[in-house]
This record gives structure tokens, C-alpha cells and sequence, in this order.
């Protein structure tokens, strides 16, 4: 029995080497400087202020964008408004065909933005070509063919579209939150300015591009390009009516606040600090995957991820033990490596956050474990990190880390799980793992989180609603409930 | 000669003194207890400790207790006529209240097939989508009109499962106040309405940022209120709610609801 343990173990933890299997970048082209996309065509700025954006993987430029300024961002908003007259008033059926288009270009071209994704975000190759394109594509399919149901979705109550929205999106999923905030705006007949995050530019100005070839009325979509600053710009906008956040709860609660008073219809999804439970009648080996999905899916750039694990205590040791050999067995390196699981952290500052939240861990005395991983010598780099004796006071249990860094705590009783889970500002989501379906129900009852998985983790769907309970945000992208935000009901 | 009435505030199912001890005449010579940013934390505590109560009480049950309070409102029409000022219009005012309470009634039970749904996801999982309740809920009532504004706010956030922390209106705080004694007779736990009189300077910013409000309904506000409510609101992500005072629709429960998506497995 015990030569059978250690040999399984020998097993599961032998090292395969890899031959590399990077993704070519020769089809695709990046610009050496990009203008912003205005009114239909890529224009040249107001603003002398440009940036670079890095490939974080090696830190080498890949380009140079503009920050948009006052001005840029007040031509923005006038093409948007003029264009909503006319956008708005189309037949909704046209609407949906030029959706339908973009959702086959997307397709089409999905080589090229998996690549463009990868060298500007970071992550790993696999991902961005299995989930963030395909996924963006099926969101615009999805609410293509919504532009003209949209009678049928909300009877009785007229629905309108609202005006010109402003958008701004993280840099996790740059080009599917760009997909979640345009889709459902523009099927129910807003036009939008979006503000794509700093660090991940590049795919939103291939957007612009994909917006040109097929054709779509000059206006529709305004693309800038900025920090910070040119995001509250846009949102500050006063002709802008309805304002569509993702991001951090802390710049979502700016927002809010400087909202405040202006009338503007709001929308916000924020951070979260997912538990994901496991009971000791869970099938262990797939709870070991979703836990590893869960978080370190995308280096735990993920709000939803599920940071804290929640493990009944009857099975800690032989889930632990599971989960570790797993750990070992993560490739990091490479986003381009077809092979890598684990690509690089998006940003310098995002890496300085995740380590010093982990710094904290260990002061405050949780145990640290790190499976043996060389990191590379460029970029920014974070290897799979869990933390165990973890107490639910400590940092690391409390904030959103946003990074590869998973908090193991347990519990013995279902009303324990569901206290501990529950307790948070957070409610994003959470995951639950059993072989009882009546428990999956109970639990999914009693948690506080606007999506629960019930052994999975991480899936999304374009018909699927997802958004926040609490301080994780209001309002809901995705499925019929994505509509709401962009449509004006009575 | 008259036994008048000690109009008292309504926190955690009792009728209570403010805690201040103080009182003030909005209406003619009735003292009114001056509720104290005190008064309004322990409204809030009893709203919290009803919440689980209320929102696991079956659908069908929530809408027996909001008919039972139609049916009590109902039967003391003529009181109410006489604290809304007599005459038709108040008779009117009380008809519209009685028939907001009949209405949410009907939809405790019917909200979640007409807002929630399934969700044909792609893969092997049964996704589906329900309305729940966003908590405890703060809800400042319209001046006017005064009782039936305030059944049309409270209605649709008991509907959906909330519990609820009201603040009448400061020149006219008689009506809700004796709304409460309805409430107390319908079989609506203690804790799930919540009832305060006051100044409004001294509890709105108190309920506007307390971090254990979820959301606030500011059908009875001026704009400029709305604002600074609008501001505090952000400490904690409330949902600010802002339809029109005489609305009545499935879009007011929604309001005071968060939506959850739930990905059940499928397989053999």
C-alpha cells in the first residue's frame, strides 16, 4: 500500500519536459503608434501625451497610444451623440446585422487577436485563444440577435435605448469586456465611448478596426485610449447617459460618488474575494482542477476568482496533498508557449500589489507554500502561491489580491461554510463543490454572490447574467438581464 | 371626552418612545417622537435580525401577510380618512393604498417566473437565473401623497423579500405612523417594517451611509438630497432607487433585488 502511495506520487509529480510550442506572430501586425478611433476613422489627437504599452512577459514596447484628453474625449461623445440619432432609429433589424458581422469577423480574425491579446495582456496563449476570443464572439451573437426582440424581452413597457454610453474596462479580459460593454449597447440602440485599460490597449484598437471593416456607422463606437484620468473624462461627460464600469471597488465607489446627482444611469462590476467550498463528498480530483481554474485561471487576474478555499476538515490533508502535487505540475513561462498554464503578471504595479499582500501573509502568519518554479528573467513574474493556517481576520482572506495567491481556511458544518463565505463586502461569486445535488441547491441559496458554480468554476456563457451582490457591484452582463442597463423602460 | 393617541415610532415590531426623549408638533398639537441617528441604528439592527426570517418565508406566505395588511388598512378606512384630512380625496388616497397592497400581494409568488429564467448555456449544466432580496432596505417616503406614496415604496420591498427601515415625512409623519399600526396587526414579523419619525436633516445622512443599508429608496427627496444621498451612498455600493412616486410595477421589486445565476451540473 505504501510503496503504492509513494509511487503514485512519483508519478504525479515526475517532471515532463516540454519541447517549446510557441504560437507564431507573423500574421499579426502591430502599429508603431496608434491614433484613437473616432467617428468612424482613426484620428489624430488633441493631446500631445502618449504612452507605451509593454509586452509584460519581456517588458519590450509594443507600441505607443495616446492619452486622450479634454478634448478628445469631448469630440468622442459629440460622434457618439450624433450618431445615436440615427443608430437608434435604424431598423432594429440592421442593427443586429451589422452585430451579426462583427461577431464573424471576430471569428475570422481570432488568430490574430488570441496573439495580440497574449503579447499585450500577459496571459497564456491557450486562454486568450480558447476562452476570451471565441467567448467575446459568442457575445456579440448572442445580442445580435436580440437588437430586434427586444419587444418580446420587456412587453409592456416600451424599451428605448438610453443615449450615449461610457465605458471603461480592466485589463484582465481586455477584449471580452470590451465584447460584454458594446454587445448589449449597441443591440439595444445606445452608442458608446469606451476606454480600454491602460496596459491593454491593443486589442480595443483592433476593435476599431473590426468596426471599420464591417462597416458599422461612423460614431457607433469611439474607441480612447488613456489612464485613469481620461476614463473620468469620459464618465464626467455630460453628455453621456448611461456609464458602464468594471474594475476595482475602490474606483467603482469614485464613481458612484461623483455620479452622484447627475442623473446618469450607473452600472458596476467590481472586485470580490470568491470562496470556493468543498465538501468531503466531492469528487476530489475535479475539485482539485476547478480549485486550480478557479485561481490561477488567468495569473488570478479574475474578480470572480475563487481566492479562498473552504475545505471541510475531514478531507484537508488528502485535498492539500492533491492540490500541491497539482501546483508542481503548472507550467509558468512563455504567454506564446501553446503548453503554458500560468503567463506573466499584466503589469509591474499589479505585481508590487501581489507581493506585498503575500509579504503580509507571512507576517501575519499564515504558511506559505510555492511549488518548486524557476521564473523568468524579464517581465513580471508570480508563481502559484497557497497559503494555509490562514484565519478569516488576516489580509489575505479579506482583499482582493487579484493574483495567483489562493487562502485555504476550513469548516466542519454546512452553516459554518456558508457563515465563512458569506463573510465579506464582497459578493461576486462562489463555487460549490459535492456529489449532492439537494446540497448544491441549499447552498447556492444561502450565498450572498450573484453567481454560483456548483463543481466548476470560472464558466461563462454569453446567455449566462453575472454581476455582483453587495459591494461587488450592481447590475448584470450577460443573458436578457445584460439588456436592462442600456435600456430606458416605463 | 377623548382618549388621545401617544403616537410612538414602531422599531423591531414594538411601539417605542424615541430613545432622545424628544418629541416635536409637525401636525397640530400632537407631540411626535423626534427619532435620533440612535433610534435609526436600532431600526437597522431590527431590519438585519428580521432579514432571514422574512426573505425564507415562502413566497406564497408573503403574499398572505401583504393581503392581511390590505385587509387592515381596509377596515380602518375611516380613521385613515380622517388623519389624511377628510374629505374624497382621502377616501381616494386610502382606496389606492389598500389596492397597492392587494397588488404587490399578487406578485410575491409570480415575480420570479416573470424575471428570472433558464439560460441555455453551452455545456453540461442547468443555468438559471432568480431574483433575491438585496437586504434591508431604507426607503424615504414621498410627502405626498402620504399614506398611499408610502405603500407604494414599501409594498414592492416587502414583495421581494426585504426588510425595510422607513422614514415618514417630517411635516406629515401621522399617516405612516398610524400605517404601523396596520403593519403590527398583519402578521408581518416584528423587525420587517420599520417605522421612524424625525427631523429629516438628523437621519437621512445616517441612512444614507450606513454601511448595513443595502439599498435606499429616495422617491421623497429633493433632488439636492438625492445628490448627498447619492454620495454616501457609495461607501458602501447601495442601490439607489429612483422611480417615480405613483409607479407601480414588477421593475419597483426588481429594484429593491439582486439577480443570481446559478451553474448546476449535469451527468450521470
Amino acid at each position: 500500500m505504501a510503496i503504492a502511495k509513494r509511487s503514485r506520487i512519483e508519478l504525479a509529480t515526475q517532471r515532463f519536459e516540454y519541447a517549446p510550442a510557441p504560437e507564431s506572430t507573423d500574421h499579426v501586425k502591430i502599429e508603431k503608434r496608434y491614433d484613437l478611433f473616432i467617428g468612424g476613422r482613426m484620428v489624430k489627437a488633441h493631446s500631445q501625451k502618449r504612452f507605451p504599452t509593454i509586452n509584460p512577459s519581456n517588458e519590450e514596447k509594443l507600441s505607443e497610444v495616446v492619452e486622450a484628453d479634454e478634448v478628445d474625449v469631448d469630440r468622442a461623445v459629440k460622434a457618439a451623440s450624433k450618431a445615436f440619432d440615427s443608430w437608434s432609429r435604424i431598423g432594429p433589424s440592421r442593427r443586429a446585422r451589422y452585430l451579426f458581422r462583427i461577431s464573424r469577423i471576430l471569428q475570422e480574425r481570432a488568430r490574430e487577436l488570441a496573439v495580440v491579446e497574449t503579447m499585450d495582456g500577459g496571459k497564456p496563449i491557450k486562454e486568450s485563444r480558447d476562452v476570451d476570443i471565441p467567448l467575446s464572439a459568442a457575445h456579440f451573437f448572442y445580442y445580435a440577435g436580440w437588437a430586434d426582440k427586444l419587444e418580446w424581452a420587456f412587453p409592456n413597457v416600451k424599451p428605448r435605448p438610453i443615449g450615449v454610453a461610457g465605458q471603461v474596462i480592466p485589463w484582465n479580459f481586455p477584449l471580452l469586456m470590451l465584447a460584454w460593454k458594446i454587445a448589449p449597447a449597441l443591440a439595444a440602440g445606445n452608442t458608446v465611448v469606451l476606454k480600454p485599460a491602460e496596459t491593454t490597449p491593443l486589442s480595443a484598437l483592433l476593435f476599431a478596426d473590426i468596426c471599420m471593416q464591417a462597416e458599422l456607422p461612423d460614431g457607433v463606437v469611439n474607441i480612447l485610449t488613456g489612464a485613469g484620468k481620461t476614463g473620468s473624462l469620459v464618465v464626467s461627460h455630460p453628455a453621456v447617459r448611461k456609464v458602464a464600469f468594471t474594475g476595482s471597488t475602490e474606483v467603482g465607489k469614485l464613481i458612484q460618488r461623483s455620479l452622484a446627482g447627475t442623473g446618469k444611469r450607473l452600472t458596476l462590476e467590481l472586485g470580490g474575494k470568491a470562496a470556493n467550498i468543498v465538501f468531503e463528498d466531492a469528487p476530489l480530483d475535479a475539485a482539485v482542477e476547478g480549485i486550480v481554474n478557479g485561481i490561477y485561471f488567468n495569473q488570478g487576474h479574475v474578480c470572480c476568482a475563487g481566492s479562498r478555499l473552504l475545505v471541510q476538515e475531514s478531507i484537508f490533508e488528502p485535498l492539500l496533498e492533491k492540490l500541491k502535487i497539482r501546483l508542481g505540475t503548472l507550467r509558468l513561462g512563455d504567454p506564446l508557449d501553446k503548453n503554458t498554464d500560468i503567463g506573466a503578471i499584466n503589469s509591474k504595479a499589479q505585481l508590487e500589489k501581489i507581493a506585498g499582500l503575500v509579504e503580509s501573509g507571512v507576517e501575519e502568519g499564515a504558511e506559505l507554500y510555492q511549488p518548486e518554479c524557476k521564473l523568468p528573467e524579464r517581465g513580471y513574474w508570480f508563481p502559484p502561491t497557497l497559503f494555509t493556517n490562514v484565519s478569516q481576520s488576516y489580509r489575505i482572506a479579506r482583499e482582493e489580491i487579484f493574483g495567483p495567491v489562493l487562502s485555504v481556511l476550513t469548516f466542519r458544518t454546512p452553516d459554518e461554510a456558508v457563515e465563512k463565505a458569506n463573510n465579506t463586502p464582497y459578493g461576486l461569486s462562489a463555487g460549490v463543490w459535492t456529489d449532492k445535488g439537494s446540497r448544491i441547491l441549499w447552498m447556492a441559496e444561502r450565498m450572498r454572490a450573484g453567481v454560483v458554480w456548483a463543481n466548476t468554476f470560472n464558466r461563462f456563457d454569453p446567455t449566462s447574467p453575472f454581476g455582483g451582490y453587495k459591494e461587488s457591484g450592481y447590475g448584470r452582463e450577460g443573458g436578457l438581464h445584460g439588456l436592462l442597463p442600456y435600456l430606458e423602460l416605463n | 371626552m377623548d382618549v388621545r393617541k401617544t403616537y410612538k415610532l414602531y422599531i423591531g415590531g414594538e411601539f417605542v418612545r424615541s430613545e432622545s426623549g424628544r418629541a416635536y408638533r409637525p401636525e397640530g398639537s400632537v407631540n411626535v417622537p423626534r427619532g435620533s441617528r440612535k433610534d435609526l441604528r436600532d431600526a437597522v439592527r431590527a431590519a438585519r435580525s428580521a432579514l432571514g426570517g422574512w426573505s425564507a418565508r415562502t413566497a406564497m406566505n408573503r403574499g398572505q401577510i401583504l393581503y392581511r395588511a390590505a385587509e387592515m388598512l381596509d377596515g380602518r378606512r375611516s380613521q385613515f380618512v380622517e388623519v389624511l384630512g377628510g374629505g374624497r380625496a382621502s377616501g381616494r388616497e386610502v382606496e389606492q393604498a389598500v389596492e397597492a397592497l392587494v397588488w404587490y400581494a399578487g406578485w410575491t409568488d409570480k415575480l420570479a417566473q416573470v424575471a428570472g429564467n433558464t439560460n441555455p448555456v453551452a455545456g453540461p449544466y442547468f443555468n438559471f437565473t432568480i431574483p433575491e432580496p438585496t437586504g434591508v432596505v431604507g426607503i424615504v417616503a414621498p410627502e405626498e401623497p402620504a399614506l398611499a406614496g408610502l405603500v407604494r415604496r414599501i409594498a414592492p420591498a416587502l414583495c421581494g423579500g426585504n426588510t425595510v427601515v422607513v422614514l415618514v415625512p417630517e411635516s406629515h409623519p401621522l399617516p405612516g405612523l398610524t400605517l404601523a399600526e396596520v403593519l403590527a396587526t398583519s402578521d408581518l414579523p416584528g423587525g420587517v417594517v420599520n417605522v421612524l419619525a424625525g427631523y429629516r436633516k438628523e437621519l437621512l445622512p445616517w441612512l444614507a451611509s450606513h454601511m448595513d443599508v443595502n439599498a435606499i429608496d429616495v422617491a421623497g427627496c429633493t433632488p439636492q438630497e438625492v445628490a448627498s444621498i447619492e454620495k454616501a451612498a457609495a461607501d458602501n455600493v447601495k442601490r439607489v432607487v429612483k422611480h417615480r412616486a405613483d409607479e407601480m410595477s414588477p421593475q419597483l421589486i426588481t429594484a429593491f433585488m439582486e439577480m443570481k445565476t446559478v451553474w448546476h451540473p449535469i451527468g450521470v
